[in-house]
């Protein structure tokens, strides 16, 4: 029993490590909203198993230690095979909607990255099924595998690369199939081809296919098909792939903004890509200002000439272009924030001598910290805050981001930035403009809306905004603009043939002077946004330019239904740029995932269903359906609001993730014990256990801000800490309401016990992608706020099931 | 004599019978590409230009596998991550150039060649850069197949230009960039006109049309920027 025990929790920690590693590995060969795809994916694979354990169970019984060990084997050979044949796939989002075919191919990858968790759930799910007088120690195995996997798996991609995290990963199954004993006549097999997978990793065959096959399409690839380019260094840890290019005979020129009247050429630069895409750079620079006086003449230099010597900070600093910035117009000094260490160290160590020892300027302070936290800890004295271009302009154009939360650039975090300032300071944003108007349309209605919660009665003297052809800086003065530095934005503008956008007392015949765009639009959208028909002008707008807050923390989502036919149209007349396609991605991943539990988890139970006698329990099917919903909202909704928290997409998904299973692992082995406990017999322990989630999830709602508000400056392992024990009692109380309708099922009819399973496996596939979704549409609350209806729901019908 | 030529002839047959489709495919974009110019609410194409992209082959600039897919109005990938513009986008680029039989073009990206052959036919001499070898290479064996003389190509650095060639009448730069090269605008002559497309790849949203005025001021207009007239729909 303890061989099980053992090789249960290798094979639950090999599986939670794979979910996040390939999260990661699809965040740098694709992009990363194909991450959710995983989760959808996983559970697919639990679901699926659980199906074929229910058709297959008399066959598989008397030889579960070999069906054991050869799906750990399976799990282990799979990880790698499976994540090699994914790579071959020849999918390309950017194709999508051009070619039909690559729908087919997301289809390939989704099925092929499908049958590693297959087969680890096979392991788990005949364990549960063939050993079920120890139902409740598999259990803790299970769970707490889970949650040390998590862990191991973001220790081992700070340690060493993907492809090696990998195959260490795919290591722990093969243990796990190698300890558990099986029957005489498979013993010799089984250890043949146990031997020879390990001798073929010892080895490092199957490694060699491992390379990660990033989209041709992403800037690295691109960068790196220029005659006589190179990789000079590359490092990995879970916050990114970082990957330095050189360029010596096509040199890199990164000067977004940059005006047509200059005269300057930007020096000598290298090319820096995060997970093979958002290129910044590092400017060579010899101490000499002049060498670098192309600073002068791009957009994001406009508050610099409002303000004298003033005291800057930096969010996101990345390699240190905003720094050279500041320095060159005379900042006094310079805080500068960068989440990423590895991004930091470039400039402080393997480039230091390139990038002129930038940082170890006196005037330059720099700290690794993520800019909400920082901002929340820090109350400044900045005259100025910078917040430059965080993303690269291809990556932006093609709409890849829609999915990507972002807690930059909210209303709430433009509050906090704002709450910063010194009297008189500024607040300076610089983004790509996307077009028709969308970024920046989309930054004003969200500067408007933060002044209006801080109290400012007249938003629209405390703003401006100017642009070039590709990119616009919008200037908030925590304060009225004078008529001096109204006189000099305009003359800036004028001088760099810069066309101002907006300021106060602007006239609509001001804008549109040299980069033309037929209408003054952004102008227009500015003077509707503080007219009284903001709302009514955001309803009308074909794209989705709402503020984005806290709760819907989606800046770079613009897609509208309404809006999907006309772009469609004119997809053939060169306008396939509007659409924004992440967002379609997302709703054709649900489709496939519904469309895939329906056909490996629902259908075979459907063909197989007269091997069951007819019981009473199909109306159980809404209850298990409505638990399946509600638990990945809730899941799904914590994942994403604990990324401001905990400030990384990874870090999120691995605690939430392993906080969830293992607290209601717990929950749900001692529902019977809770159950047996209540104090009040005629209540239903599911009514008991539904009104705990629903007075703690209302709770989170209220204080989880505040509570993020306090805690945002901790350590990452305080921070992680803090995180589970607000998980903690939630998921106690979720992992009841299962087991418990479960037992009473069993009593009850005991052939309907698959099909609970697989329900309950099918709405977890699909709602992990429709949480997505509704989040964009809708809000984290609302995902939250429906899935306690679901949750009342589910109470309700088992309590009416209970009085029949 | 007469077998072999029979021989010949039989041999020759799909092949002609397949060029005569192409011939057709072709005048089937034409028609499509005109159609979408009044849909799209772009002026309409001149003949010139329309006759243009009427007599490039562009199945003889695509990789082999997507032969089938050459005269659809789309983008293709041609290898290296690099991509044949939309048909219809590579007419809106000729003509936003204003193409004159005396002009002399530059092109920074010469890519797979479709525009410059477009380009050939209308205009003087290109002269095209290519940072991508592999491209450069297979880019320039292609066009002096196909007999386009008045094409020079070369590989490296678009971003000064091609200094002895300079002056541009126009200048044509199918790579995104950061930032327009000032080399560039120096060597666009007074009254030239350069086009860059914006967007990623096989998602060309806007072309920035930048014009240099006789006395050097520069203007740019986004072309196809706002197609949705007016941006505020109905509920």
């Amino acid at each position: 029993m303890r061989r099980l025990l053992l090789a249960t929790w290798l094979v639950s920690a090999a599986a939670i490590g794979y979910e996040i590693l390939l999260m990661r590995v699809l965040s740098i060969v694709q992009w990363h909203h194909f991450a959710y795809m995983i989760i959808s994916l996983a559970l697919l694979g639990y679901g699926a198993s659980g199906t074929f354990i229910a058709v297959l169970r008399s066959r598989l019984e008397p030889r579960f230690e070999s069906a054991f060990a050869a799906s750990a084997l399976l799990f282990s050979v799979a990880m790698i095979v499976c994540f090699i044949a994914a790579q071959r796939v020849p999918f390309n989002a950017l194709e999508i909607v051009w070619d039909r075919g690559q729908f087919l191919n997301l289809a390939a990858v989704f099925l092929v990255l499908f049958l590693p968790f297959f087969f680890a759930a096979c392991c788990i799910g005949l364990a549960f099924t063939c050993r079920s007088d120890a139902v409740s120690r598999i259990y803790f195995f299970d769970l707490f595998g889970a949650g040390f996997g998590a862990v191991l798996v973001i220790a081992l991609l700070f340690a060493v690369s993907p492809q090696t995290a990998l195959v260490l990963l795919a290591l722990l199954p093969l243990g796990g199939s190698a300890l558990v004993a099986a029957t005489q006549s498979a013993r010799l097999r089984l250890g043949l081809a146990q031997l020879m997978w390990l001798a073929l990793l010892a080895a490092g065959i199957p490694q060699k296919g491992l390379d990660l096959r990033i989209s041709e399409y992403k800037g690295l690839s691109q960068a790196l098909q220029v005659v006589d380019s190179r990789i000079l260094s590359q490092s990995s840890s879970p916050l990114g792939l970082i990957t330095v290019v050189d360029s010596p005979t096509v040199p890199v020129r990164h000067a977004p903004g940059l005006s047509f009247g200059t005269r300057h050429i930007p020096p000598e630069q290298l090319a820096v890509f995060t997970d093979a895409d958002g290129m910044s750079a590092i400017t060579r620079f010899d101490g000499d200002p002049g060498s670098v006086a192309y600073l002068g003449d791009v957009t994001a230099a406009l508050p610099f000439r409002l303000l004298e010597e003033p005291v800057v900070l930096i969010l996101g600093a990345g390699t240190g272009n905003d720094v050279l910035l500041s320095l060159y117009h005379g900042a006094s000094r310079v805080d500068a924030v960068e989440l990423n260490p590895q991004m930091t160290e470039l400039v402080t160590g393997t480039y230091a001598d390139f990038a002129g020892h930038l940082y170890d300027d006196p005037r330059v302070r720099v700290f690794t910290d993520e800019a909400r936290g920082f901002v929340a800890r820090n109350r400044g004295d900045y005259d100025l805050i910078q917040i430059g271009l965080l993303d690269s302009f291809g990556a932006s154009g093609a709409g890849v981001q829609a999915l990507n939360e972002s807690y930059i650039y909210t209303v709430e975090a433009l509050r906090e930035y704002l709450a910063d300032l010194e009297p008189g300071g500024l607040l300076a944003i610089t983004r790509w403009i996307k077009l028709p108007p969308r970024d920046s349309v989309k930054l004003i209605a969200t500067a408007i809306e933060a002044l209006r919660q801080s109290g400012v009665s007249e938003p629209g003297r405390r703003i401006a905004m100017i642009r070039s052809w590709n990119t616009s800086t919008l200037l908030v003065k925590n304060g009225d603009f004078t008529p001096g530095e109204i006189e000099g934005i305009r003359e800036f503008a004028r001088t760099r043939s810069f066309d101002t956008a907006y300021f106060p007392g602007m006239r609509a015949d001001e804008a549109d002077r040299f980069n033309r765009l037929g209408e003054p639009y952004i102008h227009d959208a500015a003077v509707a946004l503080l007219g009284d028909g903001a709302a009514d002008f955001l309803a009308r707008y074909k794209f989705h330019v709402e503020p984005a807050t806290d709760d819907r923390p989606y800046f770079f989502h613009f897609f509208r239904w309404k809006t999907l036919p006309e772009v469609m149209a004119l997809r053939k007349a060169g306008g396939a740029g509007l659409i924004e396609w992440g967002y379609l991605v997302l709703v054709a991943t649900l489709v496939q995932a519904a469309a895939l539990g329906l056909v490996l988890i629902l259908l075979p139970l459907w063909l197989v269903r007269h091997a069951w006698p007819a019981g009473t329990g199909r109306r159980f099917g809404v209850y298990f359906l409505l638990l399946g919903l509600a638990f990945l909202f809730v899941e799904m909704a914590f994942i994403q609001k604990f990324i401001l928290f905990l400030s990384n997409p990874l870090y999120s998904v691995a605690v939430v993730l392993s906080g969830f299973l293992v607290f209601a692992g717990l929950g749900s082995a001692s529902s019977e014990r809770f159950a047996e406990r209540l104090p009040w017999p005629g209540v239903s322990p599911v009514t008991i256990a539904v009104a705990g989630i629903v007075a703690l999830s209302l709770a989170y709602l209220l204080v989880l801000p505040a509570v993020f508000g306090r805690f945002i400056g901790l350590s990452d392992p305080a921070k992680i800490v803090t995180s589970l024990v607000l998980i903690a009692p939630l998921a106690f109380f979720m992992g009841m309401p299962f087991p418990l309708g479960l037992k009473r099922l069993s009593a009850s009819a005991p052939g309907f016990v698959p099909w609970a399973w697989g329900i309950n496996g099918f709405a977890s596939v699909v709602s992990a992608v429709l949480a997505t979704l509704l989040a964009i549409e809708f809000g984290f609350q609302v995902v939250i706020v429906l899935a306690l209806v679901f949750y009342a729901l589910a109470a309700w019908d088992e309590a009416i099931s209970r009085g029949r | 004599m007469r077998a072999p030529l029979l021989v010949m002839i039989v041999l020759a047959a799909p092949a002609l019978a397949q060029d005569a489709d192409f011939d057709e495919l072709r005048a089937a974009l034409v028609d499509e590409v005109r159609m979408y110019a009044s849909y799209a609410g772009d002026e309409p194409f001149s003949d010139a230009v329309l006759g243009a992209i009427g007599r490039v082959e562009r199945h003889r600039f695509v990789p082999e596998g997507q032969v089938r897919y050459a005269y659809e109005n789309r983008p293709l990938p041609i290898g290296h991550g690099q991509t044949i513009s939309q048909p219809y986008i590579v007419a809106l680029m000729t003509e936003l150039l204003e193409p004159d039989p005396g002009d002399v073009v530059l092109e920074v990206g010469t890519g797979s060649g479709y525009q410059a052959a477009v380009l050939a036919g209308l205009v003087k001499h290109v002269y095209s850069v290519e940072i991508i070898e592999a491209l450069a290479t297979s880019v320039r064996d292609r066009l002096q197949r196909l007999g386009y003389d008045n094409v020079t190509t070369k590989l490296g650095d678009g971003y000064y230009g091609w200094e002895e060639h300079a002056p541009f009448d126009s200048i044509i730069v199918t790579a995104a960039a950061s930032h327009v090269p000032p080399p560039l605008i120096e060597q666009l002559k007074p009254g030239g006109r350069m086009v860059i497309p914006v967007g990623g790849l096989f998602m060309t949203q806007l072309l920035l049309l930048l014009e240099k005025g006789n006395d050097g001021e520069i203007i740019t207009r986004q072309i196809g920027a706002v197609r949705f007239v007016p941006l505020t729909g109905e509920h």
